[in-house]
């Protein structure tokens, strides 16, 4: 953990004689939910000004990685809400604490101190991401869904309650209109016959599109004129995508221009106050005990990615050439063979096929100058001017030799998944998300898994849309005997449930274990900066 | 991740004109300039200083049809500096007119390009439909260009305070095409000096593109690059659904559609709230509209719960009617037995498909019109107990959404930094220029006969030699290219009717409020 020194764990000092005029009474919080529109105004420790984030930060490095592994949202829930919350970020319902008795006042109080606990770490947070634009996005991102778990997860009255204080203005149909539109209304709900009486009675209201652009998404909602037309019981999509909206306006309103403050603060004490977000950051930097700890909170909230610089070591030091990439392709998840057997079949692929292969080749540990060669061979229909005009700048490209120069990591599942879904010509992205089941289990033939067990169970992945869970359900098929050998040497500590994420972690982990000694205790993983656990709070 | 502007692949060529016309004894009135009879290049002209009054709408039409005058009013040392000396601008001024294309030249000829450029590209109307205001904007200055030169350099970020220095820059460097970006927050030329977090793309139109290349398991007349006038079929029925969601659902009016030049077409979305859209929700529409998913090797491509969504059951309606001439006559698709298995895997019953199969057997060739019409007609036999009719039917309007529903590129419409072409440019291959597509008349658009830039400049050619020196008419009226032009006009014009209502609104009665 971030050490302090004690001398900086005074408790902030009184700071209203220098904020004449301003109110800093204690806020209340009459909901479980929030929106976090008003900025924290009273004091807390610089203790608590971390632990709190720190906190706030694990369930949301945990809430990612969560997404990262595909999990529903009913294990998300799970997670997140039933296990890690409780600990870290509980939020009892006003109906677990009455009213009245000195217990119950007690219990008010402590369910008190748990909201503005939620309040101050969502702001210290905000105030830790809101530099840079990715972090931006992975914060507004893992908000919105801690967000919607909360309100799923919450007393249907007393959501209905804090609904009631937003105070949107929510234009209801009225009854002729409802029955004039009867037959499209449900239609564009989808509907069934038999659940179209409920929903129909249960009422309607129309909101410009952009408010509910995830029902319109998912095309779960009747559009007219520029208007969608929702039901009632969809409600929750709107009262989010309005937490997002106003959360994503807020960030940027703190990438304001540093503005120049007065300085009144020289009182050294710690006010979380209105000045928070959009005058806040210039007033920090100037203290020097809060930017440390916001540096670390930042950084605390790293993805996992695959790092190239390890990859050296992959084939103990034996330096990769064009030549040997078809004897390698046996330890290539599905995926990067598929790219491979189209290249040898077409002596072509296509520019994101290039893309996906290029890099992990790259990741693999092939140098730019046998890439070049291996690609030049590969297109053997064209002639070299060709090559050097179309391809060369490509293949250089992905190692970082020109344009931006940008270092370009291989590609994740989670990217080949999402990024660029292959059109009708393509072979790129996750088979097991692309290609047709009797296609695949063809492909799965070509890998050595025939056994119906096994092709039944990726099957039923598939259909779970868990693509990362059916190729580590192959990786171990295809890997069993070795898996096991291990195990009994105690060799591995991975455990026996293999979970891939990475094409180039596949690889790593399929030769080493196929060539048992060859490859150093290779981290090439750097391990999920969440993971469940403060550590990743310690380096710097 | 990738260069959204990594170059097209697969090149082949189809249909480029063969031989070019007569332009050897071209004798062209130096006077005559492209599009804007007020818009001669002259860098002399004075920095006017007054600041304008701002345009009341109502003066909107009559600004307008003055031309280039209200440019000028903007321009200072700065720019002048930017663009090279006087000598550079002198060199370009003293080609203008002086058109002489060598026989033998190809439609990417530089100096066709280049003569095409002055002569014929409607700068005009391009600056008002970016600008949506008569005055020069940030709409327009902040806006990114992006330049693909003749030696294939991509240049990127380039932006520009007038029309008249657009001008000058693409007839300086010639490029074989340009690209239309978003607004900035700032100008894009200063984005290196600024922190990342001031320059950020604000707005842009939503853009759709359709290409034939995502037909091709489905198309059999043509393939790759090739097109005929069967299969631009697809392109007309896709933007019938295409209008009917954009305007019917999401309630846009301002929509463009553009022919790009060898096998698709684009559509410019320039509704004020279509352009401010984040990428979120221009997501959101590509999910809405997007119907055909997966790569060449998935199954079936389309999948959808019942009821219908209002969207696709209109969809379905449009696509009906055009199902058995566009697809089952024309295309034939499954006249092959071993092409009719495509059928037979998206049909729901596997004792049905047996019997289709043992049927189709027996007559080798059978055309795709019967093999549909097989298809109740043998389910009526009862020649399968556990066949289910009503999925029949859902399987039936699957197959037709699955070869007729509009396929997007959508990754073209997600981002709102993604460049697409600019409408009017010549395409390298084709020598076609990219014509708005007129979407009261969808079936009278004739791809190839879209005009070339070297019928054009002959058109030219041809009129000045019929008609007297004095006469004065711009170029583009002596050519083919008027009534796109036209038709371009009148589409601008009325977004900036519309625009200067927004505009009002938003700014009261604060007459003076607009940023320059
Ligand atoms: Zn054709």
């Amino acid at each position: 953990m971030y050490r302090q020194e004690p001398a900086k764990r005074v408790r902030a000092i009184d700071s209203k004689k220098h904020w004449a005029g301003v109110d800093f009474k204690q806020l209340f919080y009459p909901h479980r939910l929030n929106f976090y529109n008003t900025p924290p105004t009273t004091e807390i420790t610089l203790d608590e000004f971390e632990q709190w984030a720190i906190d706030r930060l694990r369930i949301l490095g945990e809430i990612e990685s969560c997404l990262y592994r595909n999990m529903t949202a009913a294990e998300l829930q799970d997670v997140i809400i039933k296990k890690l919350q409780k600990d870290l970020l509980p939020l009892g319902a006003n109906s677990a604490a009455g009213g009245g008795s000195k217990f119950q006042d007690s219990k008010i109080a402590k369910q008190q101190d748990e909201r503005r606990k939620d309040h101050y770490s969502h702001y210290t947070l905000r105030l830790a991401f809101a530099r840079s634009e990715d972090l931006r996005k992975r914060f507004l991102a893992t908000e919105t869904i801690l967000f919607k778990l909360r309100y799923n997860s919450d007393d249907t009255q007393e959501r209905q309650a804090f609904i009631e204080s937003l105070g949107f203005d929510w234009e209801f149909l009225s009854v002729e209109e409802k029955v004039a539109m009867r037959e499209d209304l449900l239609a564009g709900t989808g509907t069934k016959s038999n659940e179209a009486d409920a929903v129909f009675e249960a009422g309607f209201f129309r909101v410009d599109w952009e408010k509910v652009y995830d029902l319109v998404d998912q095309r779960k909602v009747l559009l007219r004129g520029g208007k969608a037309y929702v039901p009632e019981s969809q409600q929750s999509s709107l009262v989010i995508a309005e937490f997002t909206a106003r959360l994503e306006k807020a960030l940027e309103a703190c990438l304001l221009p540093p503005q120049v403050f007065s300085s009144r603060r020289r009182n050294r004490s710690l006010t979380i106050s209105t000045q928070l977000t959009a005058r806040a950051l210039p007033r920090l930097d100037e203290d020097d005990r809060l930017i440390p700890i916001l540096n670390h909170l930042s950084r605390g909230f790293i993805a996992p990615e695959y790092n190239t610089s390890m990859t050296a070591t992959t084939l103990n030091g034996a330096s990769l050439t064009a030549a040997v990439i078809d004897d390698l392709v046996q330890y290539f998840p599905m995926c990067m063979r598929q790219l491979h057997t189209t290249l040898r079949r077409e002596k072509h692929l296509l520019h994101n096929g290039r893309l996906q292969y290029n890099l992990f080749l790259k990741g693999i540990g092939l140098s730019v100058d046998e890439a070049l060669i291996f690609w030049r061979k590969s297109f053997s229909r064209i002639d070299d001017d060709e090559f050097q005009k179309k391809y060369r700048y490509n293949v250089r490209h992905g190692y970082g030799l020109e344009g931006t120069r940008r270092n370009y990591k291989p590609m994740s599942c989670q990217q080949i998944l999402t990024d660029r879904r292959p059109a009708a010509n393509q072979v790129h992205g996750c088979p097991y998300r692309e290609v047709a089941i009797d296609n695949l289990v063809v492909g799965l033939g070509t890998m050595g898994v025939s056994d119906r067990d096994v092709i039944r169970h990726v099957r039923e992945d598939i259909e779970a849309k868990k693509y990362h869970v059916a190729c580590s359900r192959v990786f171990e098929h295809t890997h069993a005997k070795e898996l096991k050998r291990e195990k009994e040497a105690g060799g591995w500590s991975g455990g026996l449930t293999e979970n891939i994420i990475h094409p180039n972690e596949y690889f790593t982990r399929s030769f080493g274990l196929k060539n048992p000694g060859s490859v150093e205790a290779t981290n090439a993983i750097a391990p999920p900066a969440s993971g469940g656990s403060g550590q990743s709070m310690e380096m710097d | 991740m990738s260069d959204p502007n990594s170059p097209k692949e697969d090149i082949a060529l189809p249909d480029a004109p063969a031989t070019p016309q007569e332009f050897q004894d071209a004798d062209f009135d130096s006077a005559s300039d492209s599009d804007s009879p007020a818009g001669k290049i002259d860098v002399k002209t004075e920095p006017q200083t007054d600041p304008p009054e701002p345009a009341s709408p109502a003066k909107i039409e009559i600004k307008k049809e003055e031309g280039g005058d209200l440019d000028n009013i903007f321009k200072d040392e700065e720019e002048e500096d930017f663009f090279g000396d006087d000598d550079d601008a002198d060199f370009l001024a003293s080609e203008v007119g002086a058109v002489s294309i060598a026989p033998g030249s190809g439609p990417s000829d530089p100096q066709v390009i280049l003569t095409f450029y002055q002569r014929l590209f409607p700068f005009r109307p391009l600056f008002q439909w970016l600008n949506h205001s008569p005055i020069p904007c940030h709409d327009f200055g902040h806006r990114e260009f992006a330049f693909t030169l003749q030696n294939s350099a991509y240049l990127r970020y380039q932006s520009f305070p007038t029309m008249e220095l657009l001008r000058k820059e693409i007839l300086r460097l010639n490029p074989s095409r340009f690209e239309i970006g978003p607004i900035y927050s700032a100008n894009p030329r200063d984005r290196k000096t600024l922190h990342k977090s001031a320059f950020h793309p604000l707005s842009k139109e939503l853009v759709f593109d359709i290409d034939l290349t995502d037909y091709d398991e489905i198309r059999t007349c043509c393939d790759k690059a090739n097109i005929c006038n069967l299969c631009w079929n697809f392109i007309t029925v896709a933007i019938k659904v295409m209008n009917a969601a954009l305007r019917d659902d999401l309630g846009f009016k301002h929509v463009l559609w553009v022919y790009s030049g060898r096998r698709g077409a684009h559509a410019w979305i320039c509704d004020k709230r279509a352009r401010s859209l984040d990428d979120a929700k221009r997501r959101a529409i590509v999910n809405y509209l997007g119907l055909v998913k997966g790569g060449g090797q998935a199954g079936k491509k389309v999948n959808i719960w019942r009821p219908l969504h209002p969207h696709i059951s209109r969809s379905l309606n449009l696509l009906k009617d055009r199902f058995e001439n566009d697809i089952l006559r024309e295309q034939d698709p499954w006249r092959d037995n071993e092409r009719a298995e495509k059928l037979l895997q998206l049909l729901p019953d596997k004792t049905l498909n047996d019997a289709l199969r043992k049927k189709w057997d027996n007559h080798p060739s059978r055309p795709s019109l019967n093999k549909w019409a097989d298809v109740y007609d043998v389910a009526k036999t009862g020649v399968s107990e556990g066949l289910n009719p009503a999925r029949l039917k859902e399987s039936r309007e699957e197959v037709v959404l699955e070869y007729m529903y509009p396929r997007l590129d959508a990754e073209v419409s997600k981002h709102l930094n993604h460049l697409l072409k600019s409408p009017f440019c010549v395409h390298p291959q084709t020598g076609r220029v990219c014509v708005p597509i007129d979407e009261r008349d969808l079936g009278a658009f004739d791809p190839m006969a879209a005009p070339t830039v070297l019928g054009l400049l002959g058109e030219i050619d041809a009129w000045d030699k019929a008609h007297k020196r004095e006469e004065k008419v711009d170029d583009y009226e002596k050519t083919s290219l008027k009534p796109y032009v036209d038709y371009f006009k009148t589409f601008v014009n009325g977004l900036l009717r519309d625009e200067a209502g927004v505009k009002r609104e938003r700014e009261g009665n604060s007459g003076n409020s607009m940023e320059f």
